[in-house]
Order: C-alpha cells, then sequence, then structure tokens
C-alpha cells in the first residue's frame, strides 16, 4: 500500500489552482443479448452460463451487431442534444487482458456514433451549468476478473485472477465530455450532478437498468489543476472505479486536494490511472500512460459500417421522453414546491411515486409528505424501495381518507401499516381494523364533560377566554378516545361545552 | 526506401506480445517495407473521387434482432481454458509488479 498521500485544504487549493474536469460515463444497455452475438445480456448468472465462440474469441467466431443496441445508442445520442453520424463503423482497440478474450475490444474510434452535444444540469445552489460533451461511442463490455491471494481482492499483489466472461460483450455506450473549466469550488458538484443527470437520462429513455450499483452506469473522472494566472492546461490524471453519485463528488475533491498538495510542493503529477477506494476515500496510483497505450485502432474488418438514415433518426428523435430536467421543472411548479422540497422528492428518487399519486387525486403536499416521510421511513427500516412497499393508488386513497376526516394521521400511519402488511386497501384495512375517527359527537361530547368535570381549573381558564388552556382536556379527550378523534373537532365541541357550563 | 524502421518493428512485437530474434526483426522489417511499398502504388491509382473505405463492398446496416441465442454451456466454454477453478477461467498474476 502506497504510504498516505498529503493534501492541500480545500479552499486553499482552490485559492491556488483552477480545476479542470473531463468524465468518462459507461452506460451498459439494457438490450435483452450482448452487443455482437445472441448471448443473453443478463446481470448475476452463474459464471461463464452467457458465453459463446464469439463473445470467447474463438477462432472463426463472428460478430453480428445487435440492431436494438444501434437503436439504444442513437436515442442516447439524440437525448444528450448530439449530431447522429451519418456513416459511422467499429474499430478494434488492441491490448492485452484477460477481461477482453479476443485480446481486443471492439469499440468506435474515429467515427463515433454521436458527437458534440451538451447536458445543462443544476447544482444545490441554483447555478446551472452546460456541461459539453464530445462524443457518445458504442462499445462492448469486458469480462470480469476476481484477484485472487492479494489483500482484500486486489490485484496488487495477487496470485492468481479469475475470468467471468458473462459481461464480456454486453453493449455499452461510453459518454465522453470535452474539458469542463469554471467550475471552481462546484467542481466536485458538477461531477456528481452530471453524472446523477445522465443516469436521469437513460432511465428515462429506458436504455439502461442504470443501477450504479450492478455497475450500468461507471464513471472515470479526469482532474487537472491550472495555477492562477497560468493558462497551460496541468497534466491529469483519469480517475477510475467511481461508481456511486457520491463518490464521484468525494473523488473529484480528493484528486483537488492531493493534486493541489504536490504542485505547491514543487512536485509533477504523474499521469496515470488511479483508482479510488470507496472505504477509504482515497485514490492509488494505477498504471502509468505508457506506450503500452499504443491501441493500434483499426478499423473491425468482420462488422459493415453503420449509416442510419435521416428518416430512421428523425423517427427515434420522436420516441424521446420529456427531459428529466424539464420534467423535474414542470412537476415543480406544478405541484407548487420549494428547491429544498423537490430535492427531497428527487433524492429518494420518488419523483415517479410522487407523480402517479398525484395523478390519483390525492394533493401534491399530501403525497410528498407520504412518500418522503413514512413510506421512506418504513422503506428504509426493511432495505427496500419504497415503491415496493405501496402502490400510489393505496397512498392517494390513505390521503383522501385523511382529507375526508375519516382518519387522523395516527390512525391514517396504523392503516398504512396494514396496507403494507397485505391486509388490502386502506378502506379495507380501515374497515377489517375499525380504525375510523369517531365522527359520532355523542360519545365525544361525553369524553369531553368527563375531562371538564376532571379538570375544573382549566374549565375556569377556558371560560375566562383563555382558550388555549382547552389544549390539556383535547389531549386527555384524544386519550380516551385512543386517537380516534379528529382533534379539531374536539376543540370545537370543548370550546362549545366550556361556554355552556 | 522502406518507411519500416527496425525500432517500429521490435516496438509492434512488444505491443503484440511476440518475442522477435535480432535476425527475425531484420527480416521482418524488409518484408513489412515491401508491404507498405505496395500497398503505396494503390494510392497512385486511387485519386481523390476514390474515398478511403475499410470494405471493398459498400454495404452498411446489417443488423441482428435483440433475441437470445442459446450459449455455450459451462463445460463447453471452459474445454480449451488452459486452467480453471470452478466455473471460471484462471489466468496468471496481471501484475507482476511489487
Amino acid at each position: 500500500m502506497a504510504a498516505k498521500a498529503a493534501l492541500m485544504d480545500y479552499e486553499s487549493a482552490l485559492a491556488k489552482f483552477e480545476p479542470v474536469l473531463g468524465f468518462e460515463v459507461h452506460v451498459e444497455l439494457n438490450t435483452k443479448t450482448k452487443m455482437f452475438c445472441g448471448c443473453a445480456n443478463e446481470f448475476g448468472q452463474g459464471a461463464n452460463t452467457n458465453t459463446c465462440p464469439t463473445c470467447l474469441g474463438l477462432p472463426g467466431g463472428l460478430p453480428q451487431v445487435n440492431g436494438k443496441a444501434i437503436e439504444s445508442s442513437i436515442r442516447l445520442g439524440l437525448a444528450l442534444g448530439c449530431e447522429i453520424a451519418e456513416s459511422s463503423r467499429f474499430a478494434r482497440k488492441n491490448y492485452f487482458y484477460p477481461d477482453t478474450a479476443k485480446d481486443f475490444q471492439t469499440s468506435q474510434y474515429d467515427e463515433p456514433i454521436a458527437f458534440e452535444g451538451s447536458l445543462t444540469i443544476e447544482l444545490s445552489s441554483g447555478r446551472q451549468v452546460t456541461i459539453p460533451i464530445e462524443r457518445a461511442h458504442m462499445e462492448e463490455d469486458a469480462g470480469k476478473l476476481t484477484h485472487v491471494g492479494g489483500a482484500t481482492g486486489r490485484i496488487q499483489g495477487a496470485e492468481h485472477s479469475l475470468v467471468d466472461y458473462n459481461r464480456g460483450g454486453v453493449p455499452l455506450v461510453e459518454i465522453v465530455t470535452k474539458m469542463i473549466e469554471g467550475g471552481e469550488a462546484d467542481a466536485p458538484e458538477i461531477g456528481r450532478a452530471y453524472v446523477a443527470a445522465v443516469r436521469e437520462i437513460v432511465k428515462a429513455l429506458g436504455v439502461s437498468n442504470a443501477r450504479m450499483e450492478e455497475g450500468n452506469v461507471r464513471c472515470d473522472a479526469n482532474v487537472s489543476l491550472r495555477p492562477r494566472g497560468s493558462n497551460v492546461l496541468g497534466t491529469r490524471t483519469e480517475t477510475k472505479n467511481v461508481n456511486s453519485l457520491r463518490s464521484v463528488e468525494r473523488a473529484v475533491r480528493y484528486e483537488i486536494q492531493r493534486q493541489a498538495a504536490i504542485l505547491d510542493a514543487g512536485g509533477t503529477i504523474v499521469q496515470e490511472t488511479r483508482h479510488w477506494h470507496e472505504d477509504t476515500g482515497t485514490t492509488s496510483a494505477g498504471r502509468p500512460k505508457s506506450d503500452a497505450d499504443d491501441y493500434r485502432y483499426f478499423p473491425e474488418p468482420d462488422l459493415v459500417p453503420v449509416a442510419p438514415s435521416r428518416e430512421w433518426v428523425e423517427e427515434l428523435r420522436a420516441t424521446l421522453p420529456e427531459p428529466p430536467a424539464q420534467r423535474r421543472a414542470r412537476l415543480r411548479e406544478a405541484w407548487g414546491f420549494t428547491a429544498l422540497e423537490m430535492q427531497d422528492v428527487e433524492n429518494s428518487d420518488l419523483l415517479d411515486a410522487v407523480e402517479a399519486t398525484v395523478a390519483q387525486g390525492a394533493s401534491a403536499a399530501s403525497a410528498r409528505k407520504w412518500w418522503t416521510g413514512e413510506i421512506a421511513r418504513l422503506a428504509n427500516a426493511q432495505g427496500v424501495a419504497a415503491e415496493a412497499l405501496v402502490a400510489p393508488k393505496h397512498v392517494a386513497e390513505l390521503v383522501a381518507l385523511v382529507d375526508a376526516g375519516t382518519l387522523t394521521d395516527r390512525l391514517a400511519r396504523q392503516v398504512l401499516e396494514g396496507v403494507i402488511a397485505g391486509e388490502g386497501s386502506p378502506e379495507q384495512v380501515v374497515a377489517t381494523r375499525g380504525l375510523a375517527v369517531v365522527s359520532d359527537d355523542g360519545p365525544l361530547i361525553a369524553a369531553i364533560d368527563d375531562a371538564l368535570a376532571a379538570q375544573p381549573d382549566v374549565l375556569a381558564k377556558i371560560q375566562d377566554g383563555k382558550v388555549q388552556a382547552a389544549g390539556a382536556i383535547i389531549g386527555a379527550v384524544m386519550k380516551a378516545m385512543r386517537g380516534q378523534a379528529d382533534a379539531a373537532r374536539v376543540r370545537e365541541l370543548v370550546l362549545e361545552r366550556a361556554g355552556q357550563q | 526506401m522502406p518507411e519500416i524502421s527496425a525500432e517500429q518493428v521490435a516496438h509492434l512485437a512488444e505491443l503484440a506480445r511476440i518475442d522477435l530474434s535480432a535476425d527475425e526483426i531484420e527480416s521482418l522489417t524488409r518484408d513489412l517495407g515491401q508491404i507498405v511499398d505496395s500497398v503505396a502504388k494503390v494510392s497512385e491509382v486511387a485519386g481523390d473521387d476514390v474515398p478511403a473505405t475499410s470494405h471493398p463492398v459498400p454495404l452498411a446496416n446489417v443488423f441482428r434482432d435483440d433475441s437470445p441465442r442459446p450459449s455455450l454451456t459451462v463445460e463447453q466454454a471452459l474445454s480449451g481454458a488452459p486452467d480453471r477453478e470452478g466455473d471460471r477461467f484462471r489466468v496468471p498474476a496481471i501484475l507482476d509488479e511489487e
């Protein structure tokens, strides 16, 4: 293990240097089959169960392009505001590494399918940043290596490695940004927000499962520092394995602080690949860039060019969903949420759930309250997604029961538990558990009279005009009614009864 | 005048993980030089009106349906492997440093 790197504190690093960023985001497409063969594209299968002569690179294996993967790539390119190439072709990227059985990766080099796009992202401060996109090209994923014999599965010190080629040949789109300047102190958040925006887009398009924890969206972050007052770019490092939104933010910040410390001490940055370690929040040196990075790209002789007709491109453009950022802005306005409330919903991935609940008739405020509150809490406790716990139409029904005065919030929480426990719809739970608010004034008045008789001093205060004293009576009544009463109605009745005595 | 140098051949051999002797490098440098010269002749014939192409046949958009086909069994997939461990291919240590 390398010695712990010296870090400069973040503010000082920014005072001396300007961070320059670049990102490469790999998106695994969710096609049924691999990019160049008919093997299933599935996650979590037994090792080497989805392989064939083509994806194993056996002699005679010939690639055949998956048309659906081309379609998904074009749609993704369009959603990123890219031009779609009139003609595009595949190339061989030659290197020796056991994750690629063929000794080359079929990728795209000088003729990517999509190029020259941009994506505008919004930071938590409200600042908008437009990320320039250089290209989005198609390629195939590599197999999965497991390193044996070294410390904690690391490649360093491993005695040997094991390979599962199920992932080898799975379609990928690699999205490459241009240099991102002017991020300044927001640089780490820009990284996070950009990857989040790409993830949101591929999810909205339905072209990827977009689960970062399963490696569907992976990010390599390039960071370099330019000394203030200089117009010469610094040497960049490429941090790999940054596979959660939080990690992107942390890794960019870490590299800024690490590089600043080296440059400030008169050192130089080595152009290298670095690995992000989620556990320690640090990066470590990987392979330095060298002659071995001479990939000797050449056009793939076994595949013909992809030349999507303009008609097809326009047909695909017509299938694009509303851009996620636009949808968010529209919903926020329609729902009347503050920026903070909206972020709360988005960060919990509950936009769809709230939208569906509102569509079933609930008010946006109530839908948000239930989803980000009680439902999120229960989902969290059970370690499942909130949307897996309860259907939007049941939440809407619950909200309607509260609005109608049939349930108090407290009772509604009990009903929700019943719904989650599979006892049926909210109405059914109310009926079977007998949870409805007591709306008949008779029992309420009896309880109120009891409480007033028990606390004559309070009664005197109320009669004296100190209506806030009624709280003690309301509390006693709610307790006597086991919560199955509407507090507002109880208050009305308390004042009424006190006035009559 | 061949455009290929012995250094280039040695470099390519290293990239391709081919162990070449000095004699082999020399003869390959000569052979590759001749091939480059021969290919260069094509450029003399192909004027600006002939676009560069990676295929002799003007064909594009050959796509396959996205429907799964049977894969090999694990045993078939591993049958040619020099070494295996369980259901996975076993390969020598990748990094020889440290």
